[in-house]
């Protein structure tokens, strides 16, 4: 898709910076530091990071987008790059739009600007980042750059230093102190501010500053996640380096297992033993888990599995995004497997939409499957206060039996109590094989018939509410998307609207069992309906046309990772297509 | 661990559930399962408070046939699954069941890592040499010469998976070998196994009547280890390698740290949170 040269006028007043380096340059720091800032100083945002592919010491690129209102995607452009050097650069190019109106700082001691930057027709000031820097003893280039940036962005001094002294806390006092200089002197430059910074929110809110990872991570606790088994995997594996000691404070634990089919294993045993449990993974580990998963709808055991998705297929591209693991979230598994697909909508929504899919899983008896992907877990959002929604799900247990405990039965419903080791008379042999309702192994046609309609009808029964999607707008035309393509899509719709085009915008939360009535009653009425997801083969656009929810007419914009879905394109997209 | 004072009373019948296995007549693991059952009468354990574990295959048939807590996985995970419920419920008595197809093939790297972690549990290994349930398949076990299945025609080729000599170099604490022929024995070692706190591995000589039928001789070629236990692991290497793998016996035992977490809450979720706030 290409993007449009020309910034589009409907932004709302944000402003978008990046700062590239090789290794060990502190790009990265710079971001987390200016992101802390700005969080101080009132504003909203987010930062996104990429990385090269080396394990440490690689060139990176931390790109933030920050403003006086929420912002839940990146920008078509940047209006702001910072060069720290230009190593390898070319590799983020596709990644850091750049047009006329942009300004791009660098360090003459760094070299020309490359030409695949200066080719789009940017601006380039010169700062001697590392002149200034090697005047204060231990000063560093990048909190140089810091300051240079805080100033054209038009945040207060202040913020900087309380944001530096926060990310810094680990570093000594020299370190911080020096820092502080170069910050001071990165100011003092006399860069004007750039007209995209209209500044922070006049009333700000409440707000907090966390990583998607970390926010499935809080989610799960918030849920009643007390074990969780996983493997290390990039992008999850910060999920369960925020959880470790996370865990062991709330009363519970984590297990680094083996492999992910062991993972997955030990979370069905930590939740047949009557504690909630999740694993978090990505796709080559969802891959090997899905027979466990089998096991977990079949004896009806329930767990969770926040899936954080990276390019595929394969090993794919591990450090960046793309949402192409919906049909195996969905159709992985052998047999006839109903269970729950979730996806959360914004990088704050972590929180929210792993809660209620722990709630879910346990109140259902079966396995959740969270689609987060890496643009949220391993971004940072300065968002409002994640709510905190006291839902009214849980396990249904068993406190006493007469002795004629039966497992799986259907006599009250098709969400039979489960009886936790050491309840007495609650004795029973949980199965991946087809069973009876007293949990006996079976192969009787109509035992099969009847535990099938049971694990389905359970799901099919339960009245989700009003959280299965976020919709938005009226009229004619309807954007239909999920997760984290959502951001996107809901700043497209905002400037559609400001052009004079209503448009609807529904975003799913809930994907396994999909709400048809309730899908098909949010689409009425729509004449023109494009559902956009960031795949190959338009996997959620073919889900739904296979459930009948869709408009015949109804069409797929799917663009596949890593590079993120962009407001500009979708309206460019649609307005092709008028 | 620490076994409660047998005051229930309960006998070994009681431990028996009223499902009827599927095991052929003959065959090793109806020993083992009395055995089972026996052990926990013996401890005194309250039914409520023990869990088998198993994944499949013939003997990972067993949670179903004892009245306790069971879960009747997928092949070869058992020891994962108990890992987690052990992990999450450290109260519990687990025990897992399976067969050396389930064990030692598919479940290859479990095992590894289950000795290694060293929880409080009691592995069961009814080994046949054969895959049973899917009609007689050669297992890591088999003798690479067997040529009676119709899988390896000219044998397997390879040489046999040694459980004990596995165990101890990945680091179970508890090694010992038992035989279906000699109830006594194993219920013996059972309980012994139980009551040891760390990873043991019973590892039972269970034949096959139907698809090794010259199985019925090892009550013919077992016999005891000629040495007392040790808990030198280097000793108990030798002794494992110079053995011809019918002697019965506790091998080896050694007191190591045991892995389980502690799920004591010290503070709450609300207070974690509070590291988000701007």
């Amino acid at each position: 898709m290409p993007t449009p040269a020309a910034p589009s006028e409907t932004r709302s007043g944000s402003f978008s910076v990046a700062v590239t380096g090789s290794g060990g340059s502190g790009a990265v720091t710079t971001g987390l530091i200016l992101l802390e800032a700005a969080a101080r100083a009132g504003y909203f945002g987010m930062l996104t990071r990429s990385a090269g592919p080396q394990i440490r010491g690689g060139e990176s690129a931390a790109m933030l987008r920050l403003g006086p209102a929420p912002l839940d995607c990146m920008d078509d452009r940047f209006d702001l790059l910072v060069g720290l050097d230009w190593l390898n650069v070319s590799r983020f190019v596709d990644e850091i739009p750049l047009d006329r109106d942009s300004l791009v700082l660098a360090d003459p001691a760094a070299g020309a600007v490359p030409a695949v930057l200066t080719q789009s027709g940017a601006r380039v000031r010169e700062v001697p980042f590392k002149e200034l820097a090697g005047s204060v003893t231990d000063g560093r280039p990048n909190m140089v750059a810091l300051g240079v940036l805080a100033a054209a962005g038009g945040f207060p001094h202040d913020a900087l230093q309380a944001g530096l002294r926060a990310v810094l806390s680990g570093k000594g006092h020299r370190v911080r102190q020096a820092s502080l200089e170069c910050l001071a002197l990165g100011f003092a430059q006399g860069i004007e501010t750039l007209p995209g910074a209209s500044g922070p929110a006049r009333h700000p809110v409440a707000r907090w500053n966390i990583s998607g990872n970390e926010a499935s991570g809080l989610g799960a606790l918030r849920g009643g996640v007390r074990f969780v088994a996983a493997y290390p995997i990039t992008p999850a594996s910060e999920i369960l380096e925020w959880l470790a000691p996370r865990l062991e404070q709330v009363g519970g634990s984590l297990l680094q297992a083996e492999d992910e089919l062991a993972s997955v294993n030990m979370i069905i045993g930590a939740s047949f033993g009557g504690i909630p449990a999740l694993t978090a993974t990505s796709g080559p580990g969802l891959s090997l888990m899905m027979e466990g998963l089998g096991l977990a709808i079949a004896s009806e055991t329930p767990v969770t599995v926040v899936n954080v998705m990276r390019g595929g297929p394969s090993t794919g591209i591990p450090t960046k995004s793309e949402q192409a693991d919906l049909n195996i979230a969905l159709f992985g598994m052998h047999g006839d497997a109903p269970h729950l697909v979730l996806a959360p909508l914004n990088i704050a929504d972590c929180v929210f939409t792993t809660q209620w899919a722990v709630q879910l899983a346990e109140h259902l008896q079966t396995v959740a499957v969270v689609l987060s992907d890496q643009s949220l877990g391993q971004s940072r959002t300065i968002s409002a206060t994640p709510p905190n929604l006291e839902l009214p799900l849980a396990r249904r247990t068993l406190a006493a039996a007469d002795g004629a405990y039966q497992r799986y039965t259907r006599a009250a419903g098709d969400i039979s109590p489960m009886a936790a080791p050491g309840t007495p008379h609650g004795m029973y042999t949980a199965d991946g094989l087809e069973h009876n309702q007293r949990g006996t192994p079976s192969s009787k046609a109509s035992d099969h018939l009847e535990q099938l309609d049971k694990r389905l009808h359970k799901l099919t029964a339960h009245d989700f509410g009003p959280h299965w999607a976020e919709h938005s707008g009226d009229g004619e035309t309807a954007l239909l998307t999920w997760g984290s393509s959502s951001g996107a899509v809901r700043e497209a719709a905002a400037r559609l609207e400001a052009a004079g085009t209503p448009v609807r915008v529904v975003a799913l939360r809930l994907l396994m069992p999909l709400p048809r009535d309730a899908l098909r009653k949010a689409l009425a009425g729509c004449h023109r309906v494009w559902v956009v997801e960031q795949n190959h083969s338009g996997q959620l656009f073919h889900y739904l046309k296979s459930l009948d929810v869709l408009p015949t007419d109804a069409r797929s914009l799917a663009r596949p990772g890593p590079l993120p879905p962009r407001p500009g394109d979708i309206v460019a997209a649609l307005s092709e297509d008028a | 661990m620490t076994a409660p004072a047998p005051t229930l009373a309960l006998k070994a019948k009681d431990y028996k559930s009223d499902i009827k296995p599927i095991w052929c007549p003959g065959c090793g693991h109806f020993a083992v399962l009395s055995a089972a059952t026996k052990a926990l009468a013996h401890l005194g354990l309250p039914k409520e408070q023990v869990a088998l574990i198993s994944g499949i295959g013939c003997s990972s048939r067993l949670p179903a046939y004892i009245d306790s807590y069971g879960f009747h996985g997928v092949h070869g995970r058992a020891l994962a699954v108990a890992a987690g419920l052990k992990a999450a419920r450290p109260d519990l008595t687990v025990l897992v069941a399976g067969g050396d197809g389930d064990g030692f093939s598919i479940g290859g790297n479990h095992f590894l890592h289950a000795c290694r972690r060293n929880m409080d549990m009691t592995y069961i290994v009814m080994d046949n040499e054969v895959y049973g349930m899917t009609k007689g398949q050669a297992s890591p076990t088999t003798a690479p010469e067997w040529t009676h299945s119709k899988m390896t025609p000219h044998g397997t080729g390879m040489r046999r998976f040694q459980p004990a000599a596995m165990a101890l170099a990945a680091g179970a604490t508890w090694i010992a070998r038992g035989f279906s022929g000699d109830p006594s024995d194993l219920t013996r070692l059972l309980v012994e196994a139980i009551q040891h706190p760390g990873f043991a591995l019973l590892h039972v000589l269970s034949p096959c009547q139907t698809f090794r039928p010259e199985q019925r001789d090892w009550k013919r070629q077992v016999h005891a280890f000629a040495d007392s236990p040790t808990n030198d692991p280097v000793e108990a290497a030798q002794r494992i390698h110079g053995d011809d793998g019918m002697s019965l016996g506790l091998i080896y035992s050694q007191h190591l740290p045991v892995w389980q977490p502690l799920n004591e809450p010290a503070t709450t979720v609300a207070t974690l949170e509070e590291e988000f706030r701007v």
